[in-house]
């Protein structure tokens, strides 16, 4: 299951997606609206994507899980739109026969999607509004590129 | 004719969510220089740039019915 939605998230559907027999652990990670960034007060987000190129890319990082973890299986779903504070933007779950690949596999996909994931927010707080850029300064985009710490 | 989808901010500070070009073939790194020119778009020169949804880079080819995308610094999860 990778895909974009426009609604509330429903997470058991997603680690549902990633349960089976040879399952010894199941990480999820659930990515929710901050209020406080930094001293200042969000309001609310707004999630904007490049839809069909970021399903692909969410493919993508399934894949890229899948050569790294061979037994692993990736769900991700991220929300778009208006989000409230404490809502779900993002849940990913990893399936693995051991915890060890499971967390590893689960932080691999979320630092990807940060990455190279077209998929923007906006923040709307009490006197402006902005979109956020990535926050660190340098981003490899590479087509089918892994980052380094990940290498094969 | 090349359509070029805007995102974000860019679609914002261009007031509108896609252009064409009246073009048939130019590489990523001519597009690049295009939208630069006269102070159209400051960015152009470090967004990415995707091709029928794929990272491209400047000595791509695109073609007549490619779909491009400007791909500005991405910030989900």
């Amino acid at each position: 299951m990778f895909d974009i939605v426009k609604g509330p998230i429903d997470v058991s559907k997603v680690i549902d997606a990633v349960a089976d027999r040879n399952t010894g652990a199941i990480v999820t990670f659930i990515g929710s609206v901050r209020e406080m960034t930094k001293g200042k007060k969000t309001l609310y987000l707004e999630y904007e994507a490049y839809e069909s190129m970021a399903k692909k890319k969410l493919e993508q990082i399934g894949s890229e899980i899948k050569t790294q973890f061979p037994d692993a299986k990736t769900a991700i779903v991220h929300r778009i739109g208006r989000l409230e504070i404490t809502d779900i933007a993002v849940a990913i779950a990893v399936s693995a026969p051991h915890r060890d690949d499971a967390y590893r596999a689960n932080r691999y996909a979320i630092e990807r999607i940060k990455e190279m994931v077209p998929i923007w927010k906006k923040e709307h707080w009490e006197n402006g509004e902005k979109w956020i850029g990535n926050q660190q300064e340098t981003v490899s985009y590479e087509k089918t590129g892994v980052p380094k710490e990940f290498g094969l | 004719m090349i359509k070029v989808l805007l995102f974000a901010h860019l679609k914002e500070q261009l007031n509108r969510s896609e252009i064409t070009i009246d073009r048939n073939e130019m590489t990523v790194g001519e597009l690049r220089a295009k939208l630069g020119k006269d102070g159209f778009l400051p960015q152009a020169s470090s967004v990415m740039i995707a091709v029928n949804e794929e990272f491209a880079q400047d000595e791509d080819i695109i073609r007549d019915g490619d779909v491009v995308a400007l791909i500005p610094p991405v910030s989900g999860g």
